[in-house]
């Protein structure tokens, strides 16, 4: 892993430093012309979010059940991501919403669901941050009821009449855009999977440092 | 059998403090009264309610103060270190757990015995007019958010800042509870009372209810074990 990691990062940077183009090759959309490419980085930032919100929360079940520390280092790499790769989703959605809309924000199955996961997320962030020691069971348990709460939210606001465009445009998309989309799909979960390692790395040795330090005390 | 006498023990230490001091009962009444009058500020125009503003003003008004009676209710055990003990006393982590939540359950009934007949009388609100559906809405909705509510504030026990914490982590888990409650009596309340919708939100809330419970059931005993 650790030795694959430098050339992964090398190569998702390059694929960044690509999709723009392959972004600016893709036909315009016909009633939303520009603004309708912010699509191919907040599609991608959604799934990514999705990869890390189920890290962290695989990663909270196993260590609540099991105590295994990796897990642990894993659960906080997963929150930490779902938060930053979550804003990002919450600021580009609103960006295509008031061009497509006209408004910036509604109260949809989609965007509901999408906040309130991303603010049980960041709960979990600030109850590890503040919460003093042995919070990290806590947080677990946020972070389980968190992983469980979303397909409900998602599914009780369904009654309401919903604007976001559904999963089925992506098989839909004419050929010149599914292209760039699925390179950017990829870029990004590449990136958030490697930012999920470093993270999960960082984690581990930050523990065994406190540890040495405790030790050294004693 | 057993089980069952547990759990009761557990709710009838936590009545028998309070029907004593009656602390909790009585803040959280008057809070709950606090809420629904400052709300009555931004949801009323020219004397009369905002449309729908009646279902919101209740639920928010259930939350808030069942927050204040849950961080209550676990601060006494904490001030007098009395969690330790009970979970040192030999009975099931899952007894424990609900005892303590059914002795929440009774306490936030007294207080929705009280808010209920206000918001009817100061919104104009026809609360009573299908008492089962409403009366089904209020304890399901009740349940689920007290569910989750007594995992958590039974966790922050032992965590540093935990007056914040507890709204922090409650709000936006119980979010899918505050919902169905608001829609359901939103649904019973409009000029023309639409009771399947109702009925479907309560069978919504009878399944967070259902998943909350199991879900705290099983990380009570792994989140309160050291």
């Amino acid at each position: 892993m650790q030795k694959l990691f430098t050339p992964l990062l090398i190569l998702v940077a390059a694929m960044f430093a690509y999709a723009p183009m392959m972004i600016l090759d893709a036909p315009y959309e016909s009633t939303m012309g520009l603004v309708q490419k912010i699509f191919y980085f907040h599609a991608s930032l959604g799934m990514a979010m999705f990869l890390a919100a189920f890290a962290s929360g695989i990663g909270s079940a196993v260590f609540l059940f099991s105590r295994r520390p990796w897990a642990d280092h894993l659960a906080v790499a997963g929150a930490e991501l779902t938060s930053i790769v979550g804003f990002l989703v919450l600021v580009t959605g609103p960006l295509w919403a008031r061009k497509a809309w006209g408004v910036w924000w509604v109260w949809d199955p989609r965007l509901t669901s999408t906040l309130v996961m991303w603010m049980i997320f960041n709960a979990y962030l600030l109850l590890r941050r503040y919460g003093g020691p042995g919070s990290e069971r806590l947080a677990a348990a946020v972070a389980l009821f968190g992983m469980a709460n979303v397909p409900f939210v998602y599914w009780s606001v369904n009654v309401w009449r919903t604007l976001h465009p559904k999963t089925s445009v992506i098989p839909t998309l004419v050929p010149g855009m599914r292209g760039a989309f699925w390179f950017c799909v990829v870029a990004f979960l590449l990136l958030t999977s490697l930012l999920i390692a470093m993270r999960t790395e960082l984690e581990k040795r930050r523990q065994q440092l406190d540890e040495l330090y405790l030790a050294a005390e004693e | 059998m057993r089980f069952i006498r547990d759990v009761w023990t557990v709710t009838r230490k936590d009545l028998l403090i309070e029907t004593r001091t009656r602390e909790i009962v009585l803040t959280t009444m008057f809070f709950a009264l606090a809420c629904v009058m400052v709300f009555a500020f931004g949801f009323v125009r020219e004397g009369r309610p905002v449309q729908d503003a009646a279902a919101g003003i209740l639920w928010i008004a259930i939350a808030f103060s069942g927050t204040l009676a849950l961080g209550r209710a676990f601060e006494r055990e904490r001030q007098g270190e009395t969690l330790r003990a009970l979970l040192l006393a030999p009975i099931d982590r899952p007894a424990l757990y609900l005892g303590k939540l059914l002795g929440i359950l009774i306490l936030l009934a007294a207080v929705e015995l009280l808010v209920v007949p206000m918001v009817a009388l100061m919104f104009q609100a026809p609360l009573f007019d299908y008492p089962l559906l409403m009366l089904g809405l209020l304890a399901a909705g009740t349940v689920g958010f007290a569910a989750v509510g007594t995992l958590f504030a039974a966790m922050l026990v032992r965590a540093r800042s935990r007056d914040v914490m507890l709204p922090v982590l409650l709000y936006p888990l119980t979010v899918p509870v505050i919902i169905a409650g608001v829609r359901g009596t939103a649904a019973l309340l409009q000029p023309e009372a639409d009771q399947p919708m109702a009925r479907m939100w309560l069978a919504m809330l009878l399944f967070f209810d259902v998943v909350f419970v199991t879900i705290s059931l099983w990380t009570f005993e792994p989140v309160m074990t050291d």
